[in-house]
């Protein structure tokens, strides 16, 4: 799947973490990639998709083996930095925005890593154009739609020019007009992009590989359309397609 | 608190007293509450040329009389205990009406009475011309403890939220039978207030999870400041260097 | 309970105000040490909550309700010092979005009803779970002692208060016991929220009740577990040691409040004769009536020198004292500059503020 001279957005290898409870999570994740790929990861709950997705930005560490951005792995050291290359949108878009206003709000990422006056002015700009914002940089967060919310919650980490978006279920609690806008959304942006989401007609919509994580381990990873036409492999791991859907026709369609 | 309240609160306009920046409204509304309240009680007509004074600083702002009375009645409480003074402090008595009232009372009720109701009506002016936003860089700007200004500003932003979801768990007993009726209601009514104060930590987890997600280690970034001219602390300062000056004159005359 | 501007007197509620200054900086670095990076957000959705559940009524009886006030409840749910600094910011926001309590009367709002409130809960409420056995119910009963106790507490300070600098010399007895006596109803039904409060958040979350962390094994960490891992809890000798610093600090703040208010009490005459008139011995009282007040010797035929001099001298003493309460921040705050090695995160904190 990945190419090119350069590194790939997301080396995992052998990465396995236990809870201090003693509750494993992870047994032994290997997932690469590429730069500008598009991948879903699909699951059952409690497959260990929130406690993968807590380790590409150094939030959970201590457990074996080794996460990589971009060739740099993630280490105590290279914390602030990583933490820049990796952009998650969390499922709560009223955690995501806790400042007073969706500008001052866009301009936390950046104006932590030391960012200042017209250049983050512009940056901030930038980032809620993108996602199709820009005129209500002056609202409070709260005073927006949910889908609003989502979108600018996915602004605040673009305009951390990440390498790599994580989206943990990006489509959860959007009416179907917003799903589609923000569906658009991310079509066009030029970034990397690992979706966490129960929502297959999404994931086939927006990514071409999907990976299923199962039990702690990847149980599966290939192209969406075969993937979700393996009926096989969705039962066992608890995955479901909405009533009716088909994923052939409508990969063939796209 | 949150968005409903606030936006009662805040009545947006183009005055001059909204143009003016908010820690320079700040530091005026308070410096003018201190003179009001260091004013003697005997000189009455020192707190009514303080009521002129509100009076025009809130036709400047365009704030109509009826709102400012309105929101005046926050004080009632106070107002009852007030009342009640003229019959319960002891000294020379004057008869109204055939009541026997205490004159010290007397003066004690007005003096809560009128510095009260100017420091209510200053407040009310200030909040009522400063949104939300700013009141809280004005307090930044003011060095208020930045740890404090941030808990502030967490405070209001989730205010909503929170009681969004009051509101909601509020619903949901009641779409299951429950009326709050008698003592026996407050366990139920206390098990919701422990959900919500679960929801509200863990939601503050999320939230600096979300922070650290974006780079924060430990200090907010500073992303807005304000800034005010001579001429506008000048400006704001003509509230409370008159009130001083009646305020002195209260004193000597 | 929000007392306005105009009920205490401009040098008392200067002092109130430099003494809740004080306790608010205290409770910044401990409230830093119990939480590190995580206290703005953590406290901010406390205080949210506290506002919230202010709202939340409980009926009484006949159509009555009553509401919590939180102070009980916010130390023992997540600690004093991020307790004090919880309910200051509801008390200062009230007061300056919904002019629910005076901006001048703020110290004396804040020393009542967060500070008073939530150091007299914690304390109690240690000292009990210290004495019973290390049960879930003993928590319970613990918390609601600390609540029921709070309440008149902080009417008593609120007694002490208006004795010191209270504008209208209602006798003092009178005060006391109507404030008290109320207090005392309304401490029973703080009590028993309080209590049921902090027993449902024990029984689903018991690693989030700051008063109960003695209860648990120390690895007893987040029971979802998909959130962090979770910081080791806080080691109950520190926890101890601050106990002092805290306790030091308010011996101290009180020493200079008590100072202050029997140089006042003893300056004007008021006091003592309060005493004489509750103790009925008041058959003059009609001579001594305007030498009673707290401008007595300024009656409004007799006004001279001495009148401007009181006031200018009531003027300074304020301009005075909030030089002094802004020193006491700036000399925290430049501390906690200079231990910059020990806590790193607290540097940039205070370099911006």
């Amino acid at each position: 799947m990945t190419s090119s001279a350069a590194p790939a957005s997301l080396e995992v290898s052998g990465l396995a973490f236990a809870y201090p409870d003693g509750h494993q999570a992870l047994f032994g994740i290997d997932l690469t990639v590429g730069r500008g790929e598009r991948v879903a990861l699909l699951g059952p709950n409690g497959a260990g998709k929130t406690t993968l997705v807590l380790h590409l930005n150094g939030i959970l560490t201590g457990g074996a083996g080794s996460v990589k951005v971009a060739g740099l792995p993630v280490e105590k050291r290279n914390l602030a930095e990583i933490r820049r290359r990796v952009g998650i949108v969390f499922q709560d878009p009223d955690d995501q925005l806790f400042m007073p206003t969706v500008r001052e709000d866009v301009a936390f990422g950046p104006a932590a890593s030391g960012m200042r006056g017209a250049e983050l002015e512009a940056r901030v700009h930038k980032a809620l154009e993108r996602v199709g914002m820009a005129e209500y940089a002056d609202r409070p967060p709260h005073h927006l739609s949910f889908g609003q919310r989502r979108r600018v919650a996915v602004a605040t980490v673009l305009a951390m020019e990440p390498e790599i978006l994580v989206l943990d279920e990006p489509s959860s609690n959007l009416d179907p007009a917003s799903r589609r806008e923000l569906a658009d959304i991310l079509r066009a942006l030029d970034v990397t992009v690992l979706m966490v989401t129960h929502d297959l007609p999404y994931a086939l919509e927006l990514c071409g590989r999907s990976v299923i994580l199962s039990g702690g381990t990847i149980a599966a990873d290939g192209k969406t359309a075969d993937v979700l036409a393996d009926e096989e492999l969705m039962r066992t791991h608890r995955l479901e397609l909405p009533f009716g859907f088909d994923p052939r026709a409508a990969a063939a369609k796209a | 608190m949150g968005a409903g309240h606030a936006h009662k609160l805040y009545r947006q306009a183009a005055s001059p007293v909204h143009d003016l920046p908010p820690h320079c409204k700040i530091a005026a509304v308070f410096l003018f509450v201190i003179v009001v309240v260091s004013t003697p009680r005997e000189a009455v007509w020192a707190f009514g040329l303080y009521a002129v004074l509100i009076a025009v600083v809130a036709g400047a702002a365009r704030i109509p009389a009826g709102f400012l009375l309105k929101r005046l009645l926050i004080e009632v409480p106070f107002v009852a205990f007030a009342v009640l003074m003229p019959f319960v402090v002891p000294g020379d008595q004057v008869h109204v009406l055939g009541l026997a009232l205490s004159k010290n009372g007397l003066w004690g009720a007005w003096n809560v009475l009128a510095k009260g109701t100017l420091g209510v009506a200053a407040s009310v002016i200030l909040a009522s011309t400063t949104d939300l936003r700013a009141l809280l860089l004005g307090l930044q700007r003011l060095k208020l403890p930045s740890l404090l200004v941030q808990i502030a500003s967490f405070m209001i932003r989730y205010g909503d939220v929170i009681t969004d979801e009051m509101r909601r768990m509020s619903i949901a007993r009641r779409s299951r039978g429950f009326e709050a009726k008698g003592l026996k209601a407050w366990s139920v009514l206390a098990k919701s207030a422990g959900a919500l104060f679960i929801r509200s930590y863990e939601r503050g987890e999320r939230v600096h999870l979300a922070m650290v997600s974006r780079g924060y280690a430990g200090s907010m970034p500073v992303i807005d400041d304000v800034t005010a001219t001579g001429a506008q602390w000048r400006y704001a300062a003509v509230l409370p260097a008159s009130a001083l000056v009646i305020c002195l004159l209260g004193w000597t005359l | 309970m929000h007392v306005p501007d105009g009920f205490i007197n401009a040098p008392v509620s200067a002092i109130a105000g430099v003494g809740a200054a004080a306790a608010i900086a205290v409770s910044l670095r401990g409230a830093r040490r119990e939480l590190d990076e995580k206290t703005a957000p953590l406290a901010g959705l406390v205080a949210a909550f506290i506002f919230a559940v202010q709202m939340l009524n409980f009926p009484v009886a006949a159509g009555t309700s009553g509401h919590l006030l939180g102070g009980a409840l916010a130390a023992i749910l997540v600690g004093p010092y991020t307790g004090v600094l919880c309910v200051s910011v509801v008390l200062l926001m009230q007061g300056i979005l919904f002019a629910d309590g005076g901006l001048t009367a703020l110290g004396v709002n804040i020393t009542d009803m967060a500070i008073v409130t939530t150091v007299v809960a914690y304390t109690v409420f240690r000292g009990l779970v210290k004495v019973l056995p290390r049960r879930r119910s003993s928590i319970t009963a613990a918390t609601f002692v600390a609540a029921l106790l709070s309440v008149p507490a902080a009417a008593l300070a609120f007694t002490a208060i208006y004795a010191a600098g209270g504008t209208t010399d209602v006798p003092l007895g009178k005060v006391l016991t109507a404030m008290v006596g109320v207090h005392i109803l309304i401490g029973i039904g703080e009590a028993a929220i309080t209590a049921l409060t902090v027993g449902a958040v024990i029984a689903v979350r018991p690693d989030l009740v700051h008063g109960a962390r003695g209860l648990h094994a120390p690895l007893k960490l987040r029971v979802g577990g998909e959130l962090v891992d979770a910081p080791a809890p806080e080691p109950v000798p520190a926890a101890a040691r601050s106990t002092h610093k805290v306790r030091a600090t308010f011996i101290v703040a009180a020493l200079l409040l008590a100072g202050f208010f029997s140089f006042y009490a003893s300056a004007s005459p008021d006091g003592l004769e309060k005493v004489a008139h509750d103790k009925g011995i008041d058959t003059q009282e009609k001579k001594h009536a305007t030498e009673d007040s707290p401008l007595a010797g300024y009656s409004v035929k007799d006004i001279g020198n001495d009148r401007v001099a009181t006031g200018l001298a009531g003027m300074i003493g304020v301009a005075v004292t909030v030089g002094v309460g802004s020193g006491i921040f700036w000399a925290v705050r430049r501390r906690k500059g200079s231990a910059a090695d020990a806590t790193p995160t607290a540097v940039p904190q205070t370099e911006k503020v």
